[in-house]
C-alpha cells in the first residue's frame, strides 16, 4: 500500500529514532516491562509504523464492507443501517418464570430472546433423572417437555421475535418444541427466526454438555442443517462457539484458530452428508467471546472473518457470498469478572462491549456484574443492557463502519492473528480434523496449557486484575443477590407426573420406536423428533432413546 | 512428613467447566501432591468411594452450576458412613457468600470462590489435613 | 482405624488405608501382609500396557465389566508417572472407570510411580497382596509401557496384555526394544482407524522373528470404547492362562516373579537400612570425598560401607 522509497526513508528516519531519542529516554528512564506480551504470546511493539503493514493490500486483504473477505464488515451498512441485536441470555428456573423475564426484557427494549436451559434439559434428562438432583432450574429454565416449552413462550408471538436457544447435545429436540408451539400459535416454520447453539465439537473441547460420540452427533447437527434448509430457512442452525474455549482458558489466536477448525469439520461433515455448500453454509453463524485487551479483540474479529472467507471460497469452493460470510454474536467475557469489587465488571463489560462494536458483532450479549457470585439481578442486567445503549447511541462508534482500519497496529495485529490461526489450523487438518484432534484430547491440551499459565501469570502478579491480586480493599458479603428456589425440582417432577399420567402413552411409545427405528437406520431424524415431541414424550425419554442407540461419549482427558 | 500429600479432585454435578478444576489440579501436581483426577458428571456416590479407595486426605470439589447446597454436603454425609470422617473436604466455585456458613456446619472445611489463588487453597490443604 | 480387624471384615476402606501403609514404606504394614500371608495366591494377575493413549484404561474398563457379570470380584491398579521436578503427579485413570466406582465388587487404586528407588515394584506388589487377601479374583495392573520399572512391574502378571494403537509411527519402534516381548496377548485398539492392519501385520511379523513355536501370542483387533472385541479378548486371555497351566509355565513364572521379589526386598532392605544409619550422611560424604580425591576406588567405598552396616545396622 506504501511507495517502496518512502518506506525505505521511513526506515532510516525510525531507526535514527529509536537510536537517538528513545535510547536517550530509556537510560534515564526504562520502561515499565522489558517486554509486552499479549496472551496469545507475541510481543507488542513500541509503535507501529507503516512498515508494519508494508504488504496491506486494500482491495485484497480489507475490500469494502459487505464483500470479500469482509474484513470490514458482512454488511454494506452495519450500524449505519441497523444497530446490533441487543440480545441479554437469560433462563430462570420455571419456565413460568423465565416468560415474565423474557416479557421485561422485550418491555425495556431488547430486540431478540436468548434462553438459558438448566443442566439437566442441556445434558437431556427429565427433572426427575436422579443425575438431575440438585441441578433442576439452576443455570437456565428446566424444559422436560413440549408442556413446559408452550408455557415459555406464551403470549410472545414466535414470528415477531428472534430467540437464540443456548443448547447442544438435544438441539434437535429443543428446535421441535419450539416448532411445534410456533404450530400451536399458528405460525409455520419459515417465518421462525433464531439461533440453536447446535455446536457439539467445542462441547467436548470446553463446555461438558455432551451426550452421544462424536459421530452421531455429527449426524443429529447435518440433519438439523438439511431439515431446516427445507423448512426453517431463516433458522441459524448453528452458532460455532468460540465463547466457551475463550471462557476455558484459551489465548485470542486460539479462540479463532479453534473455532474455525470446528466450522470446518461441519462443513465437511455436511458436505460429506450431500448437501450443496452454499444451501447451508449461509445458515451457519458463529459465537465469540469479547476481552478486556481491546485492540486485539477487534483485530480477533476482523481476521475472522477474513480467515473464514477465504476457508469457504478457496477450501469449500462456495459460490453464494453468504456462505464467505462470518456472522457471529458476542457475549462479553465471564472469565475476565471479579468477585472482587463488582462494580469493576461494569467496567470491564464497557470495554469489552467496544470491542464487539468495533469488531463488528451482529449482536451481543453483555454480562452482568455480580455473576461472577450467582446468576443476575434485575438491576445488575439493566445496566449491562444500558452499556451497550450507551455505547450504541453516545459513543458514536457506531456511526462508521470499522472505524479502527488502517491503524498500523490494529491491521499488524490482524494479519498476526490470522496467521497464527491458520498455522493451527493446519496443524489440526494434519491430525485429520477436529474430531480426531479432539479425541486425542490435542486441543483440550492447548487450552489448558493456556489457562494454567494465565493463571500462574496472574499468581506471581505478572498479569494484573484490577482488585484482585492488586488495589484490593477489605469487602463485605455482596447483599441481594437472586437465588434459585429450591422447590423448583419437586414442581417440575410433579408437572411430569401429571403430564404421563394425562398424554396418550401408547401414541408417545410408538413415536419413540419409530424414532429408534430411524435411528438405528439413517434417515432425518428431525421429522421423527418432531412426531414425539407433539405426542407430548419427554426430553429424556427422547435422548433415552438416543442414548441407548449412539451410546455415550467418553471424556478423553489429558492434564 | 515426606510422603505426597493425595486428593481427589472431583466435579461433581452435571457443570461442564472444568477450566478451575484442571487449573488447581495442576498447581497441586506442581506442589508435589498426588492428583487423582475424576472428570466430569460425577454422583457424590461416585466420589466418596472413590475417594475411600484411593486413600486420599483430601476430596476437593469444583461447582458453578449452583447445585453446590445439595451435592457438597452429601458427599460429606457419604464419605462419614464410609468411614472416611478423617478427610478434608474442600469446595470451589460459584458460591454465593451466604451459602458458605451452612456449608461450613456441613463439614465442607473451606469454600474457595473465584479469584483465589491456587497457592491459597494448596497451603489450606497442607495445613488441615487431619493425618500425618 | 483398626486395619487388622478391617482387613479380616474385608473392608475396603481398611484396605485401602493398608496400601498407602506400604506405600509410605511403613513398617508395620508388612507385618499385616505377613499376618496375612496365607490369604494370598488365588487372584489372578492381569498385567496391561502399551504406549500412552492406546486406550489402557478404556480396555481395562470393558474387562473388568465382562468379569463383573460373571460375578466375580476385580481390582485395578492404575500407575501413572511422577512429575519428576515436583514428585507430585495426575491421575487420571479413573476417568475412564467411573462407572465401575460404585460396583461393590471392583477396587480401583491409581499409583504415581514416584521414582524411588525399587519403591514402584514394593508398591505395586504390596497392593496386590493387599487386594488378594481381600478375595479379588483378577487384579489388573496397568502401566504405560515406556520405562523398565513399568515393564518390572507388569512381569509380575500371570498374563500380560500389551494394547497397542494404530497410527504410532515410529513409536512402535521403540516400544518393540525391550517391551514388546513381554506380551502374552496383543489387542489393537480404535482398529476402526486407518492403519489398524499395518499395525497388526508389524505385530505379527516381530512375532515370527520371536519364534516360540509352543505358544503364539494371539493379536485381536479391538475397539475398546464401542465394546467391540471384548470377549474375544478376554479368550485369548483364558488361552494363554490355560497354556500357561497346562505347560506348567504358569508355577516358573510365579516362582520367578517370588524370586525377583525376594531379592528385591533383600536389596530395599539394605537400602533401608542405610537410610536408617545414624551417621549416614557423614559417612556418605567421607566415603564420597575419598573417592573424589582419588584416596580409594568406588569398589574399595562400597565394602566399606558394607563392614559399616555390618557393625551398626545389624546385618
Amino acid at each position: 500500500m506504501y511507495n517502496k522509497e518512502k518506506l525505505e526513508a521511513l526506515k532510516a528516519e525510525r531507526q535514527k529514532w529509536e537510536e537517538t531519542e528513545i535510547a536517550k529516554v530509556l537510560t534515564k528512564k526504562p520502561e515499565r516491562k522489558e517486554k509486552f506480551l499479549s496472551t496469545s504470546g507475541y510481543e507488542v511493539k513500541r509503535l507501529y509504523t507503516p512498515e508494519d503493514i508494508e504488504d496491506l493490500d486494500y482491495s485484497r486483504d480489507l475490500s469494502f464492507p459487505g464483500e470479500y473477505p469482509f474484513t470490514r464488515g458482512v454488511q454494506p451498512t452495519m450500524y449505519r443501517g441497523k444497530l446490533w441485536t441487543m440480545r441479554q441470555y437469560a433462563g430462570f428456573a420455571t419456565a413460568e418464570e423465565s416468560n415474565k423475564r423474557y416479557k421485561y426484557l422485550l418491555e425495556q427494549g431488547q430486540t431478540g430472546l436468548s434462553v438459558a436451559f438448566d443442566l439437566p434439559t442441556q445434558i437431556g434428562y427429565d427433572s426427575d433423572h436422579p443425575l438431575a438432583e440438585g441441578e433442576v432450574g439452576k443455570v437456565g429454565v428446566a424444559i422436560d417437555s413440549l408442556k413446559d416449552m408452550e408455557i415459555l413462550f406464551d403470549g410472545i408471538p414466535l414470528d415477531k421475535v428472534s430467540t437464540s436457544m443456548t443448547i447442544n447435545a438435544p438441539a434437535a429436540v429443543l428446535l421441535a418444541m419450539y416448532i411445534a408451539v410456533a404450530e400451536k400459535q399458528g405460525v409455520s416454520s419459515d417465518k421462525l427466526s433464531g439461533t440453536i447453539q447446535n455446536d457439539i465439537l467445542k462441547e467436548y473441547i470446553a463446555r461438558g454438555t455432551y451426550i452421544f460420540p462424536i459421530e452421531p452427533s455429527m449426524r443429529l447437527i447435518t440433519n438439523i442443517f438439511e431439515y431446516c434448509a427445507k423448512y426453517v430457512p431463516k433458522w441459524n442452525t448453528i452458532s460455532i462457539s468460540g465463547y466457551h474455549i475463550r471462557e476455558a482458558g484459551s489465548t485470542a489466536v486460539q479462540e479463532v484458530a479453534f473455532t474455525l477448525a470446528d466450522g470446518i469439520a461441519y462443513v465437511e461433515a455436511a458436505i460429506k452428508a450431500g448437501l450443496d455448500v452454499d444451501e447451508f453454509a449461509p445458515r451457519l453463524s458463529f459465537f465469540f467471546n469479547a476481552h478486556n485487551d481491546l485492540l486485539e479483540e477487534v483485530a480477533k474479529f476482523r481476521a475472522a472473518r477474513r480467515l473464514w472467507a477465504k476457508i469457504m471460497k478457496e477450501r469449500f469452493n462456495a459460490k453464494d457470498p453468504r456462505s464467505m460470510m462470518l456472522r457471529f454474536h458476542t457475549q462479553t467475557g465471564g472469565s475476565t469478572l471479579t468477585a472482587q469489587q463488582p462494580d469493576n465488571n461494569i467496567v470491564r463489560v464497557a470495554i469489552q462491549t467496544l470491542a464487539a462494536v468495533l469488531g463488528g458483532t451482529q449482536s451481543l450479549h453483555t454480562n452482568s456484574r455480580d455473576e461472577a457470585l450467582a446468576l443476575p439481578t434485575e438491576d445488575s442486567v439493566r445496566i449491562a443492557l444500558r452499556t451497550q445503549q450507551i455505547v450504541a447511541y453516545e459513543s458514536g462508534v457506531a456511526d462508521t463502519i470499522d472505524p479502527l482500519a488502517g491503524s498500523y497496529y490494529v491491521e499488524s495485529l490482524t494479519n498476526e492473528i490470522e496467521k497464527r490461526a491458520a498455522e493451527y489450523i493446519a496443524k489440526i487438518d494434519e491430525m485429520g480434523g477436529a474430531p480426531k484432534a479432539i479425541e486425542r484430547g490435542y486441543i483440550q491440551q492447548e487450552i489448558q496449557d493456556s489457562a494454567y499459565k494465565y493463571q500462574q501469570e496472574v499468581e506471581r502478579g505478572e498479569r494484573i486484575v484490577v482488585g484482585m491480586n492488586k488495589f484490593q480493599i477489605k469487602e463485605s458479603a455482596p447483599k441481594g443477590l437472586l437465588k434459585v428456589d429450591p422447590a423448583v425440582g419437586e414442581l417440575q417432577k410433579q408437572k411430569l407426573k401429571a403430564l404421563k399420567a394425562e398424554r396418550d402413552n401408547i401414541k408417545v411409545q410408538e413415536s419413540l420406536e419409530a424414532l429408534r427405528k430411524a435411528a438405528e437406520g439413517d434417515d432425518n431424524l428431525m421429522p421423527y423428533i418432531l412426531t414425539a415431541v407433539k405426542q407430548y414424550a419427554t426430553l429424556g425419554e427422547i435422548c433415552g432413546v438416543l442414548r441407548e442407540v449412539f451410546g455415550e461419549y467418553q471424556q478423553s482427558v489429558i492434564l | 512428613m515426606n510422603r505426597p500429600i493425595r486428593v481427589l479432585v472431583a466435579k461433581p454435578g452435571l457443570d461442564g467447566h472444568d477450566r478451575g478444576a484442571k487449573v488447581v489440579a495442576r498447581a497441586m501436581r506442581d506442589a508435589g501432591m498426588e492428583v487423582i483426577y475424576t472428570g466430569l458428571r460425577q454422583t457424590p456416590e461416585q466420589i466418596a468411594e472413590a475417594a475411600i479407595q484411593e486413600d486420599v486426605d483430601c476430596v476437593a470439589m469444583s461447582i458453578l452450576s449452583g447445585a453446590h447446597n445439595y451435592l457438597f454436603p452429601k458427599v460429606v454425609q457419604l464419605l462419614k458412613e464410609k468411614g472416611g470422617e478423617d478427610i478434608l473436604v474442600i469446595g470451589g466455585g460459584v458460591i454465593p457468600e451466604e451459602d458458605i456458613p451452612g456449608l461450613k456446619e456441613a463439614g465442607i472445611a473451606e469454600i474457595f470462590t473465584p479469584g483465589t489463588p491456587t497457592s491459597v487453597t494448596i497451603e489450606f490443604i497442607k495445613n488441615n489435613i487431619k493425618r500425618n | 482405624m483398626d486395619i487388622r480387624a478391617g482387613i479380616a471384615a474385608g473392608n475396603k476402606r481398611a484396605a485401602a488405608r493398608l496400601i498407602t501403609m506400604i506405600e509410605n514404606g511403613e513398617p508395620e504394614a508388612v507385618e499385616i501382609i505377613k499376618e496375612n500371608y496365607d490369604k494370598i495366591g488365588t487372584a489372578r494377575i492381569i498385567g496391561v500396557t502399551g504406549p500412552p493413549g492406546a486406550g489402557k484404561s478404556t480396555v481395562t474398563d470393558k474387562l473388568a465389566k465382562l468379569l463383573r457379570k460373571q460375578g466375580k470380584k476385580v481390582a485395578i491398579i492404575a500407575v501413572d508417572p511422577t512429575s519428576p521436578f515436583s514428585g507430585g503427579a495426575i491421575l487420571g485413570d479413573r476417568i475412564r472407570m467411573s462407572d465401575l466406582n460404585t460396583d461393590e465388587g471392583v477396587f480401583i487404586r491409581s499409583m504415581g510411580t514416584r521414582g524411588a528407588l525399587g519403591g514402584l515394584s514394593k508398591s505395586v506388589n504390596g497392593a496386590i497382596k493387599v487386594m488378594d487377601i481381600l478375595g479379588c479374583d483378577y487384579i489388573f495392573v496397568e502401566t504405560v509401557g515406556v520405562g523398565q520399572s513399568e515393564i518390572d512391574i507388569v512381569k509380575v502378571a500371570d498374563t500380560v496384555l500389551m494394547v497397542m494403537v494404530p497410527g504410532l509411527g515410529d513409536d512402535i519402534q521403540a516400544i518393540k526394544a525391550g517391551i514388546m516381548e513381554i506380551g502374552d496377548v496383543f489387542a489393537v485398539n480404535k482398529s476402526d482407524r486407518e492403519g489398524a492392519e499395518k499395525t497388526a501385520t508389524e505385530i505379527e511379523l516381530m512375532l515370527d522373528l520371536n519364534g516360540n513355536t509352543e505358544y503364539r501370542p494371539p493379536v485381536k483387533n479391538i475397539i475398546a470404547k464401542d465394546n467391540k472385541g471384548i470377549e474375544e479378548l478376554w479368550e485369548a486371555i483364558e488361552k494363554h492362562h490355560e497354556y500357561m497351566i497346562s505347560s506348567g509355565n504358569f508355577n516358573k513364572r510365579r516362582q520367578k516373579a517370588i524370586e525377583t521379589e525376594i531379592l528385591e526386598i533383600f536389596k530395599q532392605n539394605l537400602l533401608d537400612k542405610i537410610e536408617r544409619l545414624e551417621k549416614k550422611g557423614e559417612y556418605l560424604s567421607d566415603l564420597t570425598k575419598k573417592v573424589f580425591n582419588k584416596q580409594i576406588d568406588p569398589y574399595t567405598a562400597a565394602q566399606e560401607l558394607s563392614s559399616i552396616l555390618s557393625k551398626e545396622g545389624g546385618i
